[in-house]
């Protein structure tokens, strides 16, 4: 033999292929044997057997990596694209922004990229192709698991590991001995016909091949069902005031289809403290005012009038209520507004939740007071809870409470023209006139510390800012699916080791009698030859133990 | 100590890190420039010697690569060096390439003694050199690491900076424990320009000072996520700087050309190491994409939001897992597999500095631009 090195390196001398000999390729040892009808081959075909080829080619590997592909490039516009379902202001700003691709791209799809259409057949034909290769790859598995090894062949020195010596023993104790080491490293070992041995190990890693695919279809039924029967709604909710878990009292609400939103189970919940804190370090630089925790205590009892736990939600932290999961999202302020008509009846009084703006709480918010008369009135600004009048207008310094102030804008008309539903946070001015000052130059501007009451021109009667409280974003949600998910994507990453981690090996056995020593001693001539699935550094050397040659090949 | 003084140290150990890699980097270039000249004649006697060996060989009617492994090597003067066809030593009667390969450059630690006949004094003293201070360059770049921690009194984890130097010192690490069981002085410059590259990014792209957290990354799942995504991150850099030089050996075998990579081991054995680095990455990356989702329904009260970061990171998921089909789906070739891998590793550094940076998204925790 020569070492003439090939075009792939991998072919020795003699022509054989590193591939299995002959009749070891036509079992399912090889991933792509089954795989082997992909060859162009146009035969007529009848409808049944266009469906046929139309199968084959959905579940060959080329079709599954082809998918995989699409499948990476069609989730990147859901990174560069606002998305609806995550932040529908932005989504719209942007169709706004651009209104010649705006329009276009939301037709296509392109601001619900993981609802779309598109994806959707991607992933679906997928998961079909999925199934249809994995299923038989399964039941060939399940065979070849109670099929022995198969039979050595003619010169099994000549595969890719050998290993031949002649020693001094009987054909039968070389055979055990061989035996008896193979069985020592785990391996199933028939004896086809007298004089040879087939070995074989790791059928672990098909197995695992195999369950991390099937695993990956737990996923996606996982994913399926928590749209499907899970649900999550939003509420704001002050301090001091009571949660009741019913649909009325949320903010937003988004049930999966199956979901009965009648049926919420009746728990309370009673915001009692909330307590945030923020980098006081000076010297921390741009870390200043940066949140630091948030921890919001809570009344809780389970049925309507049953017996009060206590329990805090932290952000990492949520509350398990037994029908649905409590969330710490968000936080703000709410700051208590009284308004007084002319004659001092109080009109307004509540604690009105702002939203903040930046990291220091610039929060913006309204308070609508429709019973006001003649006309409604309404306000609508900012509440800074350190507050302070710059050029840029007015602006937060620090996220706690240090100088809370108010700076409101005044109108009067219609509060609900057209009876639409309206952000509780902004006013809708289409039916409305802002008031002016009392000089009539501008718009009245009012800038109000705590405890302040201010005199509103033209008898229109006070605004009261009473004090601050704070609230708790609260988020409650269902997902029925998540431990099926959870589990399947463990079980996919267990297979994924096996497949990854496990060698298929195969050790094909052959003694025959050699020329007896000088002293008539028996002598055997044992032809061994190992065979590895894939690239396989670690056969020679395992090969070089099992012939009991510690020594190392390399 | 006070923790100004802790930052101090860190800082004074980062740096000089980076200037003995950098003296490293010289040595493992130096390496590699060293054998040029040498390998012509090598080639020649390698030829020679290997044809004698053979017809020993097959005399002794012993056609196995266990002993060939054993024997063939030493009467050749440099397996690697000897040819520019895919590693020589794959030529080796009965062996496959993996076998042949581990005779060429799986010996041994760094300082490589059977494999050096026929590599010049100077080039070995250069990589001797090279690999001391790799060795010194990760002690520091450790310590630097560790002291970041004590003076932040959390794990390294909380942004860009402390990303990128945790992944270095990963890389770094990766790199020094597997020399010990191979010879990888031809990969030193590949690992340590990289780390280099990175660490310089950090300290004047990246750098922030140390503070606390905000309170959605304080979790110890944020330790178990982001220390796998560092450690699988560093992996898969180390898997793509091989699978550039399978491609570069590649092209290198197929026009038959000289140059320094004809030092490296063949295309086909640089494959397979960049596969062996690529399987141990992928299994943590999707460990990673678990933990991260768990988290994310502790935090944010939903394990998948389609944030643009769970975006990248599952197209980087994609990317790997097609990469691993393609290797074993017929028709397609290493190299187009290859690139599928590299185009992974393209969405990962994405992943790791646009999307952080200019994207909206819930892990905006960068730590910079406020
Ligand atoms: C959700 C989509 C899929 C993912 C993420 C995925 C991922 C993987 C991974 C990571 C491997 C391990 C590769 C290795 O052995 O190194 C693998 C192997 C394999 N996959 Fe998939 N796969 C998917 C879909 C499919 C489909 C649709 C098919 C069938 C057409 C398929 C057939 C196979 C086969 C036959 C192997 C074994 C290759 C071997 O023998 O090593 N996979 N897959």
């Amino acid at each position: 033999m020569t070492a003439k090195p090939s075009a792939d390196g991998i072919r020795d001398a003699d022509g054989i292929p590193d591939e299995p000999a002959a009749d070891i390729a036509t079992d399912p040892f090889d991933a792509d044997a089954a795989d082997g009808t992909d060859a162009p081959r146009l035969p007529r075909l009848g409808p049944i057997g266009w469906l046929r080829w139309t199968w084959r080619q959905l579940t060959s590997m080329r079709s599954a990596l082809f998918l995989l592909l699409m499948l990476a490039v069609a989730a990147l516009p859901g990174s560069t694209f606002p998305q609806r379902s995550i932040d529908p202001t932005r989504t719209t700003q942007w169709i706004t922004d651009h209104p010649t691709a705006g329009p276009i791209l939301d037709k296509l799809g392109f601001f619900e990229v993981y609802a779309s259409p598109w994806f959707a057949a991607i992933y679906l034909l997928l998961f079909i192709s999925l199934v249809g290769c994995v299923l038989p790859r399964a039941a060939q598995h399940w065979r070849a698991l109670r099929t022995p090894p198969p039979r050595p062949p003619k010169n099994p020195e000549r595969l890719a590991s050998a290993h031949v010596e002649t020693v001094d023993a009987t054909a039968g104790e070389v055979l055990e001995q061989w035996r008896a080491r193979l069985r020592k490293a785990h391996y199933r070992v028939v004896s086809h016909e007298d004089g040879t041995l087939s070995a074989e190990k790791g059928y672990l890693k098909e197995t695992g091949n195999i369950v991390f695919h099937l695993a990956l279809i737990g996923v996606i039924v996982g994913v399926g069902i928590g749209h499907l029967w899970g649900w999550k709604g939003d509420v704001i909710l002050p301090v001091g005031k009571t949660f009741a878990n019913t649909l009325s009292r949320y903010d937003t609400f988004s049930p999966g289809p199956n979901v009965d939103p009648s049926r919420l189970a009746p728990y309370t919940l009673t915001l009692t403290k909330l307590d945030a804190q923020f980098n006081e370090d000076v010297a921390a630089g741009n870390q200043l005012g940066m949140p630091r925790d948030f921890t919001a205590s809570v009344d809780f009892a389970p049925t309507a009038g049953g017996a009060v736990q206590h329990e805090t939600i932290k952000v990492n932290h949520p509350l398990e209520t037994g029908d649905g999961t409590v969330f710490l999202l968000g936080n703000g302020y709410a700051p208590k507004i009284t308004v007084r008509d002319a004659a001092g009846h109080v009109l307004y009084s509540d604690a009105t939740p702002f939203l903040a703006q930046d990291n220091n709480y610039k929060s913006v918010g309204a308070v609508k007071v429709a019973g006001a008369a003649p006309k409604q009135l309404g306000f609508a600004g900012l509440f800074l809870p350190t507050g302070k009048v710059t050029a840029h207008g007015p602006v937060s310094m620090f996220p706690q409470p240090l100088d809370p102030r108010l700076a409101l804008t005044v109108f009067e008309g219609e509060l609900f023209p057209r009876g639409a539903p309206q952000s509780v946070y902004a006013l809708d001015t289409t039916a409305m006139t802002q008031v002016q000052a009392e000089d009539g130059k501008d718009a009245l501007r009012l800038w109000l510390a705590v405890g302040e009451t201010y005199q509103l021109p033209g008898g229109r009667g006070s605004i009261t800012f009473d004090g601050v409280e704070r609230w708790a974003g609260l988020s409650i949600r269902t997902d029925p699916g998540k431990s099926l998910t959870l589990g399947s994507a463990l079980l996919a990453l267990a297979g994924l080791i096996a497949v990854l981690v496990v060698r298929r090996r195969r050790v094909f056995v052959r003694v025959a009698e050699a020329a007896p020593g000088p002293d008539g001693e028996p002598r055997t001539l044992v032809r061994v030859g190992a065979l590895a699935k894939d690239d396989d550094e670690g056969m020679a050397q395992e090969l070089a133990t099992l012939a009991d040659r510690p020594e190392d090949p390399r | 100590m006070s923790d100004l003084t802790l930052a101090q140290l860190s800082m004074w150990s980062l740096y000089s890190a980076m200037a003995v890699l950098a003296l490293a980097l010289l040595g493992y270039t130096a390496y590699l420039a060293g054998l040029v000249p040498a390998r012509s004649a090598a080639r020649e006697s390698a030829r020679e010697s290997a044809v004698a060996e053979d017809r020993e060989l097959v005399g002794a009617g012993v056609g196995s690569g266990v002993a060939a492994g054993g024997v063939g090597m030493p009467s050749a003067p440099d397996a690697v060096a000897s040819d520019g066809m895919p590693s020589a030593s794959v030529g080796i009667p009965g062996a496959i390439g993996a076998v042949g390969g581990k005779a060429g450059a799986g010996d041994s630690a760094p300082s490589g003694r059977a494999i050096d006949i026929g590599v010049p004094v100077r080039a070995r003293k250069a990589a001797g050199i090279g690999w001391s201070l790799t060795l010194l360059g990760t002690v520091l770049l450790t310590v630097a690491v560790l002291l970041r921690a004590l003076e932040v009194h959390r794990a390294p984890l909380g942004n860009m900076f402390e990303f990128a130097i945790s992944g270095s010192m990963v890389a770094m690490l990766a790199y020094v424990a597997w020399s010990f069981r191979r010879d990888l002085r031809w990969l030193g410059v590949f690992v340590v320009a990289p780390v280099l590259g990175t660490l310089m990014l950090a300290i004047s792209v990246w750098y922030v000072d140390a503070a606390e957290l905000m309170p959605s990354l304080k979790s110890y799942w944020l330790v178990i996520h982001v220390s796998i995504a560092v450690i699988s991150t560093a992996l898969f850099g180390i898997g793509a700087a091989l699978s550039v030089l399978y491609l570069w050996q590649d092209r290198v075998e197929t026009a038959g050309t000289r140059s320094f990579m004809n030092r490296l081991p063949g295309a086909r054995q640089l494959e397979h190491l960049s596969y062996t680095v690529h399987i141990m990455a992928f299994p943590l990356w999707t460990f990673t994409v678990i933990v991260g989702a768990i988290w994310a329904r502790q935090a944010w009260g939903s394990y998948w939001n389609w944030d643009p970061k769970e975006v990248w990171s599952f197209v980087i998921w994609v990317a790997y897992a097609a990469y691993l089909h393609a290797r074993v789906t017929s028709g397609w070739r290493r190299q187009n597999a290859t690139l599928i891998a590299l185009a992974g590793f393209a969405c990962l550094i994405i992943n790791y500095t646009v999307v952080n940076f200019f994207f909206v998204g819930q892990h905006s925790y960068s730590g910079l631009g406020r």
